[in-house]
């Protein structure tokens, strides 16, 4: 008898104190849940302006359109001003990661498995560039791509975000390569295997998570930066970021077709992110979490 | 890991060189090359020596930005750490909720900087905007186009909302690294949720954080689109950082001689934080 009444206080005191956990735990969805709400209140003031004309933005103070419109959103598709933007961002974005990841593929191959001539200054310098202020290489930048006639080229865009893109995807391949046992490398060369048969036959799918991550963050880097993209190009080659800055400086605010503007640069970022969710925090951490 | 050394390795290295040599090497001797010259239009220049960089080191006008720019990070780092830690040990650890935070959270790093500005501008200004409009309701005098205080504290705002995130998701990935058997221990020793935390939690988050603490204040240290939107550096100066000063001098007065001095000096700067930065996560790679 007294055996089981010990057992039961024995597991009577961590049960009251897994419950105390719990309550505890009960509120704890109170903060995220009013972080998100924090970070959401912006996103929807801009998506209310987004379906309301200008008369009610500016005259009426409304919590929510009062008269909903698609006038803004039709003045982006069918103005080639507004839609090449989205285009040109598109283009550029897309020409980066793929040149990133190609070239950082063999770099982050090589720094995971060898040990060569100055390689640990060379990881060193990589991370100088990203760590780079744009703002120092705007004016260089200008200059470079003139002479070589590649202002207003995509390319020019794609190439000067390589400045920080490469660094970055060399950094997070090598954090997932360096997860991959070195055992399958010398395996797959026993077995007869070239370099570049294995590399792209059996080492690129081990890594494929790895990779969708490097891209994610150079689409990423490259999508939301401006400063750079706004010298390097005056019209063919336009980001939408930078036709914004300009509607809002030049002629008279037109804030509901800015706001839609606004929502739909949102709406490729919202959708790569479901992707890659599991895996954000790692590639923010360079690979090494 | 024991890595074998190979020279040969350098041939993969090759074009990662290539690539970020002519994006990052040749327009920065560009950039020392104006430092150290002076000109007076068309294309001659006069060697000017060390003129600019003993120019720009005793302008007050330099130290105010670098100033205004330590403060800045300061206060976000202040705010944004201890912030981020605890929503991201108050975040779901199973179901759907896990998606939906993560999901969330990371929007406004997706976001372009200058739309993240407009999107601020938008929200605070106190015709149109939800935050100026609330505000204005209460009976608090908010105006961030002509009170700097006013402008400080939406660059602040605008910053935690925009990267706070980026320290939870850290953050997170560090806990949800740590086993369950950690808690059943402390759980069976009796531990408050204070020595959880602190015995527990901390030590496991201390590598991300330092990540998270290194990124955000470099990040912040070349902050220019979002305050550039928002206020443009004002009103006055109150809001010009380095990156700001640096366009102002570069593009918008064309002085390009004490605005590549400024660059280097700048980037000096920068290259000792990532020393610093690389040398820190070496030495964890290293306990590991």
């Amino acid at each position: 008898m007294a055996a089981t009444d010990d057992t039961m206080t024995a597991t009577r005191a961590p049960a009251v104190r897994i419950r105390r956990r719990g309550e505890r735990a009960r509120f704890a969805w109170l903060v995220p849940t009013l972080y998100i709400v924090f970070l959401m209140l912006p996103i929807y003031w801009l998506a209310n302006m987004s379906f309301k004309t200008n008369q009610e933005i500016l005259g009426a103070f409304s919590l929510w359109p009062q008269e909903p419109t698609l006038r803004n959103y039709a003045v982006i598709f069918t103005d080639p001003s507004w839609y090449s933007g989205y285009i040109n961002s598109i283009i550029y974005v897309v020409m980066n990661t793929v040149i990133s990841v190609t070239v950082a593929l063999p770099a982050a191959y090589a720094f995971s498995r060898y040990r060569f001539l100055g390689d640990k200054h060379l990881f060193f310098w990589l991370l100088t560039n990203r760590m780079a202020p744009p703002a120092v290489f705007a004016l260089p930048f200008f200059q470079l791509y003139s002479a070589f006639g590649l202002i207003d080229t995509h390319i020019a865009v794609a190439i000067a975000h390589c400045l920080f893109n490469v660094p970055l995807a060399v950094w997070i391949l090598e954090g997932f390569m360096s997860g991959v046992p070195k055992e399958i490398d010398e395996t797959a060369y026993i077995d007869g295997y070239s370099f570049p048969r294995f590399f792209v036959r059996i080492f690129m799918p081990l890594i494929a998570s790895g990779i969708g991550v490097a891209a994610f963050f150079c689409f990423m880097f490259s999508w939301v930066e401006l400063l750079i993209a706004r010298t390097l190009t005056t019209t063919d080659a336009k980001p939408i970021a930078a036709t914004m800055t300009r509607t809002v400086s030049a002629s008279g605010l037109d804030w509901g077709v800015l706001a839609a503007a606004g929502v739909l640069t949102i709406i490729p970022g919202a959708l790569v992110i479901w992707f890659v969710r599991n895996y954000i925090a790692k590639g923010f951490a360079l690979g090494r979490v | 890991m024991n890595k074998p050394w190979n020279n040969k390795a350098w041939f993969l290295v090759l074009p990662v060189l290539a690539l970020v040599a002519f994006s990052a090497a040749i327009p920065l001797m560009t950039v020392v090359n104006y430092s150290v010259q002076d000109t007076f239009g068309g294309n001659q220049f006069f060697w000017a020596g060390t003129e600019w960089f003993e120019e720009i080191l005793s302008s007050d006008r330099f130290w105010a930005a670098m100033g205004r720019n330590l403060v800045f990070s300061g206060i976000i780092l202040a705010i944004e750490v201890p912030l981020g830690i605890l929503i991201a040990l108050n975040m779901p650890r199973r179901g759907w909720g896990v998606s939906v935070c993560l999901v969330l959270m990371a929007l406004p790093l997706l976001i372009p900087w200058n739309v993240v500005g407009t999107i601020w501008q938008v929200f605070g200004r106190i015709d149109i905007g939800l935050l100026g409009r609330a505000t204005w309701a209460l009976g608090i005098d908010y105006n961030y186009v002509n009170d700097p205080f006013d402008a400080w504290i939406t660059v602040i705002v605008m910053d935690v909302w925009h990267w706070t995130s980026l320290v939870v998701l850290l953050c997170y990935a560090g806990l949800v690294s740590i086993p369950d058997a950690y808690y059943q221990a402390a759980r069976i020793d009796g531990a408050s949720r204070w020595a959880v935390f602190r015995y527990i939690q901390l030590p496991k988050m201390k590598r991300v954080l330092t990540i998270a603490i290194l990124l955000r204040f470099m990040d912040s240290f070349m902050i220019y689109t979002e305050p550039f939107v928002v206020t443009g550096g004002g009103p006055g100066n109150s809001t010009t950082f380095l990156s700001i000063d640096l366009v102002k001098t570069a593009i918008g007065q064309f002085d390009l001689g004490p605005a590549a001095a400024m660059s280097l000096i700048y980037f000096l700067i920068i290259l000792l934080l990532s020393w610093v930065f690389y040398t820190v996560m070496t030495n964890y790679d290293a306990e590991k």
